[in-house]
């Protein structure tokens, strides 16, 4: 299947990209195989959306999709079915802080 | 020489600002890594055109750059900095202890033969090495593992491994500054750590003998005297002529004591260059006056430079790796500053002009001569 991604400015820049990405997922599609094939086909984004050796969510990173907040959903869920589709994007989203 | 290359890290990218030999005019190129914190921008001394850059962003965290073409375009390297075998715990700023937690590079050290090896010091303090030009690094664990850790604490900027000596003349000496844990010494490429601190007083650490714990702001050292180091620390200007052995205060007549950076000119080993602050909560130029403070005995005896710097209503600040030198004659010696503005000076600070003026906070300055 294949899912869109929404990357924010900082993170396009970093993997030399200009708008949403297509990745190809096989297997059941969760948060962390999107995140997987993600840094496989961008390495410049490593550890740029979680930890590299806990796999855990940076702290200021949240991730969307179909209108709800899917940042503390465990990463081996599946995502929503309209993402696996490829009708509503996967977002990664830097959190607004400091005003 | 050919000319001057100034890598300049800032709160929101880097810039490369260049001139020929003269260092009369001079061109801004950047922002490279728009938006991203630049702690520091480094060049091979084995091959000029290899250049690093340390960046990271509070919600994106650490990327390591490389340049193979001075800086005109740049790559992602390794990013990935895992501490070696247990964390341990640091000192938090209420004295409570937390583990460590790594949160960014703030300098990297390129070694004298070889581009692809360089060392990086980081927060929360600790040492690592990459020797494939960044694509993996390691920790040397035994700085972070020398058991004074719970000692440690961080510095208003945080527990970071701001500097990095490479002894050019004793291979395997490499002599590292924390703050605010103070000067850690190897002789054995950095499997082993001693700390170096006898003489360094702090009015806020009760005991007078302790040691570690002191606030390092920076260090320097002249490559052909490398037993000689100078130190800026949090309160006193310091000088060791053994190697960090023992440390006796050159602060002397300076209007302030406080300061970040400190810097030895390329060719005077015993000309020394300071920014003086006023502090503890201030962090700006005495009487709003930007005056670069240099003595050519060592030490002691300051005379103010201000030809051609502010002086009047001038309340920036100068961070400690934010000054360095050229190898050209006359030296060349540059800084930047909290306001944007990069000062350089051709004839060993006499006189100052600004090459830069609006550039966002500036983090760092490092000088090739190419």
């Amino acid at each position: 299947m294949t899912v869109e991604v929404v990357l924010p400015a900082p993170l396009l820049r970093l993997a030399r990209v200009d708008g949403p990405v297509q990745l190809d997922l096989e297997g059941t599609a969760t948060q962390r195989a999107l995140l997987d094939a993600l840094e496989e086909r961008f390495p410049a984004l490593r550890g740029t959306t979680r930890d590299q050796r806990s796999g855990r969510r940076r702290a200021y990173i949240r991730f969307y999709a179909c209108s709800r907040d899917l940042s503390d959903v465990s990463p081996d869920e599946p995502l929503p079915p309209e993402v696996c589709e490829g009708r509503e994007p996967f977002l990664v989203v830097g959190a607004l802080s400091g005003g | 020489m050919s000319g001057v290359r100034v890598l300049v890290g800032t709160r929101k990218g880097a810039f490369i600002i260049t001139s020929d030999g003269r260092r009369e005019s001079w061109n801004i190129e950047g922002p490279h890594f728009s938006g991203w914190e630049a702690y520091h921008v480094a060049g091979s001394p084995a091959n000029p055109d290899r250049l690093y850059a340390a960046t990271s962003s509070d919600w994106f965290g650490q990327v390591i750059q490389r340049s193979d073409d001075g800086g005109r375009t740049w790559d992602t390297v390794g990013n990935e900095f895992n501490y070696v075998g247990e964390v341990g715990e640091h000192q938090w700023y209420d004295g409570s202890l937390r583990p460590w937690e790594f949160k960014r590079v703030w300098h990297l050290e390129p070694t004298a033969d070889d581009p692809d090896t360089l060392y990086a010091g980081v927060e929360d303090a600790a040492l690592f090495r990459t020797r494939d030009g960044g694509r993996t690094w390691q920790e040397l664990p035994g700085l972070r593992g020398h058991g004074t850790g719970p000692d440690w604490m961080p510095g208003a900027g945080g527990m970071c491994l701001h500097t990095i000596l490479l002894n050019p003349q004793r291979p395997g000496r490499i002599t590292v500054a924390i703050s605010a844990a103070g000067v850690f010494r190897s002789d054995d490429h950095g499997e082993t750590w001693q700390p170096i601190n006898r003489g360094l007083h702090s009015e806020q650490i009760p005991d007078p003998e302790a040691e570690v714990g002191h606030c390092v702001h920076r260090l320097a050292v002249h490559p052909a005297n490398p037993d000689v180091l100078f130190m800026q620390k949090h309160w006193d200007v310091m000088r060791s002529d053994d190697g960090g052995d023992n440390w006796r205060e050159i602060s002397g007549d300076l209007p302030s004591d406080f300061g970040f950076p400190i810097a030895v000119h390329s060719h005077e080993p015993e000309t020394i260059y300071v920014v003086p602050l006023e502090s503890d909560s201030e962090r700006f130029p005495p009487e709003g006056k930007l005056r670069v403070y240099r003595s050519r005995s060592g030490g002691g005896d300051w005379e103010a430079l201000t030809e051609g710097l502010p002086q009047e209503h001038c309340y920036v600040n100068v961070l400690r790796d934010a000054m360095a030198v050229d190898s050209i004659h006359p030296c060349g010696v540059y800084f930047g500053t909290s306001g944007g503005q990069v000062y350089a000076s051709r004839d060993s600070g006499d006189t100052w002009q600004a090459i830069a003026g609006h550039l966002p906070p500036v983090l760092s300055v490092e000088v090739q001569t190419l």
